[in-house]
């Protein structure tokens, strides 16, 4: 298996091909995107005159700027807040082997069954009491409570196999348990804050229900939801519509091939098992 | 191996059901002093107020008959559950969600596990097909909604491909036929997430000892043989969680399923979750939206813990 046989050259051959047809939705996105809204040749024909005009118009015409603006806002508070919090509580879950630990950890597991559809309605009751509806914030404080029980999941599992002996020393050296998590603990876990905010970047800024809810009628929308009632107004122009897509799916995408070794290990590193 | 590796297996170890009371307890506090119990607080707080409460009150609500904007509300039993029962779209939605769930398990899974096996090769292109692969699973799904919603119009590109190649007899009204339409969701979303658990399955695969595969090669092993009793063991824990998040992602699906058809045509393709958005926000039907997730919770809760008991003593036998 150490050599290239002829062998493995089948199998390249196979597996760019699978690559090649998984890829082409997204080749058909950009090509649309790019083409003449007269341009009556197959979307699959490489674009002959390149236009930007369908750009520029899905850009003002959904309001993208505002909702990249919204996207972003909602995204960075809402990851820093989980990361924050979840780690902070993983550490005593890790450490403390008391029973009151244990049932702790138990009941943010209970997070992960719970389908968040049996959450949705009261708590958008208490959203709209508290006057939030509408308001960026509420999406904040929801992600923030969501993503709890998997990123503590994960947090937990990691600090676990963490050996005793640099909180130890660092204790002899007469850091207190504030600042053994804050300079030992933290920075030894980097690989599962890497997954975590990958993970929960994802989730949240490609969410569409939840701000569907608690934004709609307001002037502030992220960047799914935009994209929804943009498409829902201009459905049969669909090089406009792509352009649209293109341009959302591009902040992450670019981060994506930016980063891709990195998201894909700390991605992996974290969910595997 | 990179430190990176080897500390994420450690929290392969660790994040096994394994053992909660270890004897050696007394001793962390001795060594580390006591951790505060408060740093649990923050994340307990927003929990609570977020999904715990509310799924509680959520439960009880299912019960009765509110309507989520009136004062009043009486307590019915299990009258809308009994309601659903006898509704035929809410019958339909509990179907369709239960195969859509399992589909998108079976087929995301051995996609995945094939595509892991495949670029786990010698394969020159094996770190761009990776990237390649995992590409459509950062898309946000509202866009691979309307991509393939455009793909799959009666003339769209998978008919013009198909009618190239001369198959003009597998072409089809994609999401305009109520027989098909629910599979080209099903299709759409394996495609977006097969490279999702191809990069778990590939980070199991790491672990696989090369050796012993090189020994049950030269005693005569042939691939499923090697696979099934070097390979498989060792990715145990990666099926754990790719069946776990598949399922609770299939039986949770919304955006897809919104975007391309809104449920239809007719109520071919409506899931729990369009159901519970159509009845508490459109029809203004609360608590039978809740009922409704309550239902989808006891699946979910029956489902996973299935599997999880399941592959558990699997996972523990490694």
């Amino acid at each position: 298996m150490n050599r290239y046989t002829w062998r493995t050259f089948v199998l390249e051959a196979v597996m760019v091909l699978v690559g090649v047809v998984f890829f082409l939705p997204v080749y058909v996105l950009i090509n649309l995107a790019l083409k003449k809204p007269d341009d009556q040749s197959s979307p699959l024909a490489p674009v002959t005159s390149i236009t930007l005009q369908n750009f520029s118009d899905a850009w003002g015409q959904a309001n993208l700027g505002q909702a990249l603006l919204t996207s972003a806002f909602v995204t960075v508070f809402s990851v820093a807040i989980i990361v924050a919090i979840s780690a902070l509580a993983a550490y005593p879950l890790a450490r403390v082997t008391k029973r009151w630990s244990r049932w702790l950890f138990f009941v943010f597991m209970i997070g992960l069954l719970l389908p968040f559809q049996l959450a949705l309605i009261p708590l958008y009751t208490t959203i709209r009491d508290l006057g939030l509806l509408g308001n960026p914030v509420s999406l904040v404080l929801y992600y923030a409570g969501l993503q709890v029980p998997f990123s503590v999941f994960l947090y937990t599992g990691f600090i676990r196999a963490v050996p005793l002996d640099y909180e130890e020393a660092a204790s002899i050296d007469g850091a207190g348990p504030m600042r053994s998590f804050f300079s030992v603990i933290f920075p030894l876990v980097r690989p599962i804050t890497g997954t975590v905010v990958i993970l929960n970047v994802l989730h949240v800024w490609n969410d569409f229900l939840t701000p569907l809810l608690y934004l709609s009628g307001s002037s502030q929308q992220t960047v799914p939801v935009a994209l929804f009632s943009f498409v829902s107004q201009y459905v049969s122009q669909w090089n406009l519509v792509f352009a649209g897509l293109v341009i959302t799916i591009a902040p992450i995408l670019i981060a994506y091939f930016a980063m891709q070794k990195t998201i894909i290990k700390g991605f992996a590193s974290g969910l595997k098992g | 191996m990179s430190s990176a590796d080897s500390q994420s297996l450690a929290v392969a170890e660790a994040a096994a059901p394994v053992p909660l009371a270890r004897p050696r307890g007394a001793r962390i506090s001795a060594r580390i002093g006591a951790v505060p119990w408060w740093f649990v607080l923050p994340a307990l707080a927003f929990y609570v107020f977020v999904v715990l409460w509310p799924s509680i009150e959520g439960a009880g609500f299912a019960f009765t008959n509110w309507d989520g904007l009136s004062a009043t509300k009486d307590f019915v039993g299990f009258a809308q559950f009994q309601r659903l029962l006898t509704d035929p779209a809410g019958v339909g939605a509990v179907v369709h969600t239960l195969l859509i769930a399992l589909s998108i398990t079976i087929v995301q899974n051995l996609v995945g596990l094939l595509l892991a096996l495949g670029v786990h090769t010698k394969i020159k292109s094996r770190n761009v097909l990776r990237v390649a692969l995992f590409t459509p699973a950062v898309i946000t799904p509202v866009a691979t909604g309307y991509l393939w919603k455009y793909l799959m119009t009666p003339d769209g590109a998978i008919n013009q491909i198909l009618g190239f190649f001369g198959l003009t007899a597998l072409q089809h009204d994609w999401l305009g036929d109520a027989n098909i339409a629910l599979w080209s969701i099903v299709a759409t979303v394996v495609w977006q997430f097969a490279g999702y658990s191809m990069v778990i399955f590939l980070a199991g695969l790491q672990g696989v000892p090369e050796d012993v595969l090189e020994a049950s090669r030269l005693d005569g092993a042939g691939p499923f043989r090697r696979f099934w009793y070097v390979v498989r063991p060792e990715l145990a824990p990666a099926i754990t969680i790719n069946l776990m998040l598949s399922i609770i992602g299939g039986l949770k699906l919304f955006d897809q399923v919104w975007v391309m058809t809104s449920g239809g045509p007719g109520t071919s393709t409506d899931t729990m979750s369009t159901l519970i958005y159509k009845n508490a926000f459109q029809f203004g039907d609360f608590s039978y939206g809740i009922a409704m997730a309550l239902v989808l919770a006891v699946f979910v809760a029956i489902l996973s813990s299935a599997q999880y008991k399941l592959l558990g003593r699997q996972g523990g036998s490694k």
